[in-house]
């Protein structure tokens, strides 16, 4: 039984773990301004404690990792957004 | 030269209705006076706060959209500063691309407006909401 499944495995080599291809949802959708007003859409880019998220993680391309980042400086600032927080979301 | 402008004010919640109509009326009158011209008002009505602002966590939304002359902003920040019953604006500026998206949702809110019981949320950025961010693991 044993024998038989690593036979298998070594016939079907465990598949190196596939990652998505991270994309850009702005380029993707053609989106062209993000809005500070839609704070429900900001919190994609936010983490637990309403940290901006890296570029890294969230696939966001560069010019438009720029947009978010000063939408929700600006969503924070009229408190649509926290500056701080536990367990947003 | 007009420049394309927005502004959001928050207004203190123990106003009544009256007195924040009056005062969305003070804001209004000065751009027209100035100049100016409105393009498109907002009345989000009483909203919470993400955080509290001078022990407050409430406060009543307001957005004018206006054209007026870059002069004019800082009169109108002015005027907010010195106004009690304004707890916090802020004024920005909009690009080609935003005042397509202004449009845009003025258009939606128009059809919502005639068309009530639809939940809110800007039409366009709907669909995106759906699917998920790949590969999120926050990690800090």
């Amino acid at each position: 039984m044993a024998q038989e499944n690593s036979e298998i495995r070594y016939l079907n080599p465990p598949a190196v773990e596939l990652r998505k291809k991270k994309y850009c949802r702005f380029k993707k959708a053609g989106i062209k301004y993000v809005d500070y007003k839609d704070a429900e859409f900001l919190k994609k880019f936010l983490n637990e404690q309403g940290k901006i998220l890296p570029r890294r993680i969230t696939g966001t391309s560069l010019k438009f990792q720029r947009k978010v980042a000063q939408a929700v400086k600006r969503a924070r600032s009229l408190a649509l957004l926290p500056y701080v927080t536990d367990l947003l979301k | 030269m007009l420049k394309h402008y927005e502004t959001v004010f928050i207004a203190t919640p123990v106003l009544s209705e009256a007195q924040m109509k009056e005062a969305v009326e003070k804001y209004t009158k000065l751009i027209a006076d100035n100049g100016g011209e409105v393009v498109n008002e907002e009345n989000w009505g009483l909203r919470q706060l993400a955080y509290p602002i001078e022990h407050k966590t409430t406060g009543f939304y307001y957005l004018i959209e206006f054209k007026a002359t870059p002069e004019f902003v800082s009169t109108l920040e002015t005027q907010y500063h010195r106004d009690e019953r304004i707890i916090r604006f802020l004024t920005v500026a909009l690009d080609k691309d935003a005042v397509a998206y202004a449009e845009k949702r003025r258009a939606g809110r128009a059809a919502k407006a005639a068309a009530p019981a639809v939940e809110e949320a800007p039409v366009e950025k709907e669909e995106i909401a759906e699917e998920e961010i790949p590969e999120i693991e926050s990690n800090d």
